[in-house]
């Protein structure tokens, strides 16, 4: 009988959880705003360094620059993702929280949307920066920026995941990017393209396909995180 | 009437490696009841309460928590149970009063400020609720990691090593929660070093021998642990 109702209430259970977990996570990037800022710079010197190795032709500077910008994203997203569980394993607070108990699904999708907005804002930061560093600037701002939300989402879901993973290892800064590099490979392809698209014009209309993709991938990357996490975390 | 059990273990073994930290331990607590665990370091008792707490599994044997077994049903045992562990559970950059309200979220409970401080104020902690956990003392985080648990309300506590980093008011202070604990019938399983002071708080004893169970019975007739000579364990105030 307590099981039963139990049961009925999961759903408004993991969506109290869910919120629960998502303003505790802003608060602590909040708090830790100073590593937000760092995380920014060395997206921006990646970038830099990378148009260095281009050298000073303008045109191949920005045939490459939506390349650029996600590799450059993709970097920062590594050091963003194990900072957000560098708080949560200091006095295995994550550990408290499971054994409120506090669901697994809601504590995912909290932490992955915290870590979205994160990448997402870090991304559409990094923007001026190319545009300045690659002379690659679009008019289509708001499909710029849709298409980094789409991006990043793709992005956070698997790194949450992994970074969950890796921040019970020792050798956690070299092991997340080993495992989530080749798995958000497709993600990051389609990113470029549709990035790449925006930057230097869309004559064929092939942005749609693109944007479409990678809104399948966030989908099932977000879908099997959330399966996945609680085998992740729990002993 | 006979009271109900709140803790029964069966067999309960657990490995880390190939080292086995628990072999065979069995035993039964009722519900309202104090206990002490105790043994030097090594012997088991926070895998002990890590296992009863489901942090961490058993290799073998069973435990049920309330009659519900722990295995079968993680999530209604972690409703009725809380856990003081090495590892305070608090999140570093936040406040007291943060940290608390973070945990009440999840409870679903209050989480307004002032039954939160009324909180803090049990724990001695009222003026500090808004200054950051990573600014306080190892007391400190421990007087505020006893409040995240009593937030909890748990029908089984389960306390290891609470009177760690303590001074002396903060030993009277646990003494004082244990003595309220009881009242309000909670079963207490407290992991200790403190053998005189948990033989005079507490009403039955388990001693853990390296990993296994060497005594389970009164406080009063519990043997000193072995390798302990008392004069070692410092007993506070």
């Amino acid at each position: 009988m307590e099981q039963d109702s139990r049961r009925a209430r999961e759903p408004e259970g993991r969506l109290k959880d869910l919120l629960a977990a998502l303003r505790k996570d802003l608060l602590l990037q909040w708090r830790g705003r100073a590593q937000v800022i760092a995380i920014f710079a060395f997206g921006a010197a990646a970038l830099l360094l990378f148009s260095f190795a281009i050298g000073p032709d303008s045109a191949a500077l920005r045939e490459h620059a939506a390349g650029f910008l996600w590799l450059g994203l993709l970097l920062a997203s590594t050091l963003a993702l194990a900072e957000s569980f560098e708080r949560e394993m200091e006095e295995q607070a994550l550990e408290g929280l499971l054994l409120l108990p506090a669901s697994t699904r809601g504590l995912y999708y909290g932490k992955a949307i915290a870590n979205w907005a994160h990448l997402a804002l870090l991304g559409v930061a990094l923007v001026p920066v190319m545009v300045v560093l690659y002379d690659a600037g679009t008019l289509r701002l708001i499909s710029l920026v849709g298409v980094i939300l789409l991006g990043t989402a793709g992005l956070s879901a698997p790194g949450t995941l992994y970074a969950a993973m890796t921040s019970q290892t020792r050798a956690r800064q070299t092991l997340l990017p080993l495992l989530l590099f080749p798995l958000v490979v497709p993600v990051l392809l389609a990113a470029v393209k549709a990035t790449s698209l925006l930057i230097l014009g869309d004559p064929m209309g092939q942005l749609r396909p693109w944007t479409t993709l990678l809104a399948a991938f966030a989908v099932i990357h977000w879908s099997i995180g959330g399966l996945l996490f609680g085998r992740v975390v729990e002993d | 009437m006979p009271r109900m059990i709140a803790v029964a273990a069966a067999g309960v073994c657990r490995r880390y490696g190939r080292r086995w930290a628990l072999t065979d331990v069995s035993f039964e607590v009722p519900e309202g009841a104090l206990v002490m665990v105790t043994g030097r370091n090594g012997s088991g008792k926070s895998t002990l309460l890590r296992v009863l707490a489901t942090a961490i599994r058993a290799d073998r044997g069973t435990v049920r928590i309330l009659g519900i077994d722990v295995h079968g049903a993680r999530d209604s045992v972690r409703r009725k149970v809380a856990l003081l562990g090495h590892r305070t559970h608090l999140y570093e950059p936040l406040t007291a009063l943060e940290n608390l309200v973070v945990r009440a979220r999840f409870l679903g409970a209050d989480s307004r400020r002032g039954p939160l401080l009324s909180r803090l104020e049990e724990v001695g902690l009222a003026d500090r609720g808004d200054d950051p956990v990573q600014s306080f003392s190892a007391g400190m985080r421990q007087r505020l990691a006893l409040a995240s648990v009593l937030q909890q309300q748990a029908r089984v506590v389960l306390l290891d090593e609470p009177y760690g980093h303590l001074d002396p008011p903060g030993f009277l202070l646990v003494d004082g929660l244990l003595q309220r604990l009881r009242r309000e019938g909670a079963t207490v399983l407290m992991a200790t070093h403190l053998v005189t002071r948990g033989r005079n708080l507490c009403d039955r004893g388990l001693v853990l021998e390296a990993g296994r169970l060497a005594y389970a019975g009164t406080a009063a007739q519990m043997p000193q642990p072995a390798g302990a000579d008392g004069a070692g364990f410092a007993e506070g105030a």
